[in-house]
């Protein structure tokens, strides 16, 4: 598998930052456990991150001395002597004959992977499954486009972005297959075009509310009539 | 390497805090003394290991300044403390840690609560989750000021934002894995991070300001155009010009 596009810098620094919300956050760590040259770039950040914060001087007057503070966490370790020492690592889980379509965290949130998934149709082939999540400020879903279906011509307003877990879809901007990320904004005008051969599953966050000329709701139109 | 061995502090009170820790193991053969000083009213550490005291005589007469060795020297001092923490539950080790990393964790969380006692709380919290987690702490995969970071932004986005982060999960199945994943050695690390800092301190004013802005008050980068009044497209070009800069560094040390 070679992933062709990838997430940019800017929304990789928001996510290593952590400022990046919960909704966003979902297609950006999915794509990175399908992408090990992303997390890569991740741990860049990360290690940026590290190298400002180790030479940030603390200010004197930040809080209590620094003596009084050890000695509140010096009674917490006495009080909890087992507290300590997490097995260094997690023993590996069962490896699956067959690796899940959806990886982690998205599988999580989805409850499952493809196959066990309650899709609802939107008509002519075409599936969806909202996805909840505790960012009200964000839409998150699953799409199923059938082999060789268009998308209407759309903008967007606001941020949109998709993540590809199967099959593909080409647009103005190139062909997306399992993996690549597309991150659109109100300046990209395109036509997204499931490719022939198999369904296109992919996961799709917007704004929320969505707005109407989103991909998802364009995709919807032709079927629900609106 | 092995960090193996104990670690003894002893703490005098002076006006701050004056830490003597002597590593006394047989693996480090390298005396070394590591004076490092936050600020005028802030703490000292210093690190001597027995029987070798010709670095520290050149060291003691630039103790403001970290040179790149002493530096080094701190960053693996750092990392023996801390894997003695995961190894045996070592308070005193573990103390070092504190006394170094508190004020700066502190710090950050005091950039985003603005409220003292929150912030203390959340540096608590934070090295309390250093001590638990201090038995998966692999050095191959970077520094202690790196994974002390991530822990604190991950507690700052739960506790203070209760919010959540999605993460990657190691053991997925579905996750598809590095392509090499002996390409890094310890070795290879402490170079990239000499380079990565070094990359750093070359950054451009500008660039380094919006990475202050994007750690530190943890604005995402279109909130840091509008603080700024710079075009989005300007935010974003400084982004990928700053990861460019610092990914080269990184390739030439490679
Ligand atoms: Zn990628």
């Amino acid at each position: 598998m070679t992933i062709r596009h990838h997430v940019s810098d800017a929304l990789l620094l928001d996510y290593a930052t952590g400022s990046l919300g919960e909704g966003w956050s979902i297609a950006v760590a999915s794509h990175l456990a399908l992408c090990p040259s992303c997390r890569k770039r991740l741990t860049l950040m990360e290690s940026a991150g590290g190298a400002l914060f180790s030479v940030t001087h603390a200010a004197p007057s930040d809080g209590p001395a620094i003596d009084d503070s050890w000695a509140r966490m010096r009674a917490r370790l006495l009080d909890k002597p087992d507290a300590g020492n997490l097995p260094s690592a997690p023993s590996p889980a069962m490896k699956s004959p067959v690796a899940p379509t959806l990886p982690e965290p998205l599988r999580s949130y989805v409850g499952g992977d493809v196959d066990t998934l309650q899709w609802r149709s939107l008509g002519r082939g075409a599936y969806h499954l909202p996805i909840a999540t505790g960012d009200k400020s964000t839409s998150v879903r699953l799409l199923r486009i059938p082999a060789g279906g268009p998308v209407p011509e759309h903008g967007h307003r606001g941020r949109e972005l998709t993540l590809v877990l199967a099959g593909s879809f080409h647009d103005e901007t190139g062909v997306f297959a399992r993996g690549d990320f597309e991150e659109a904004d109100e300046d990209l005008e395109h036509q997204p075009v499931a490719m022939p051969g198999a369904d296109c599953i992919c996961l799709a966050v917007t704004d929320a509310p969505l707005r109407f000329r989103s991909w998802v709701v364009r995709l919807a139109q032709p079927f629900l009539g609106i | 390497m092995d960090y193996g061995g104990r670690v003894r502090l002893d703490c005098q009170n002076r006006s701050g805090m004056f830490g003597v820790i002597q590593l006394a193991t047989a693996h480090v053969s390298a005396a070394m003394r590591v004076d490092f000083v936050q600020t005028a009213a802030a703490s000292q550490v210093s690190i001597v290991t027995p029987g070798g005291l010709s670095r520290a005589g050149r060291l003691s007469r630039e103790r403001v300044h970290m040179d790149e060795e002493t530096e080094q020297d701190t960053r693996d001092a750092m990392t023996a403390l801390l894997l003695s923490v995961g190894r045996t539950q070592d308070v005193t080790a573990f103390e070092t840690l504190f006394r170094v990393f508190g004020p700066r964790i502190r710090s950050y969380m005091l950039r985003l609560t603005r409220d003292g006692g929150l912030a203390e709380e959340l540096m608590q919290e934070t090295m309390m989750t250093v001590w638990r987690k201090a038995g998966q702490f692999s050095a191959e995969k970077g520094s202690v000021a790196t994974w002390i970071f991530t822990i604190a932004r991950n507690l700052r986005i739960d506790s203070y934002r209760r919010s959540r982060r999605p993460e990657i999960d190691p053991n997925d199945p579905a996750l598809v894995p590095d392509g090499d994943p002996q390409a890094d050695s310890v070795m290879e690390t402490r170079q990239s991070e000499e380079s990565l800092r070094a990359a750093m301190t070359r950054l451009p004013t500008e660039q380094r300001e919006i990475l202050m802005l994007a750690f530190f008050d943890e604005l995402p980068h279109s909130q840091i155009a509008v603080t700024l009044d710079l075009p989005l497209g300007t935010v974003k070009s400084r982004i990928r010009l700053a990861f460019g800069k610092l990914r080269e560094a990184l390739e030439e040390t490679a």
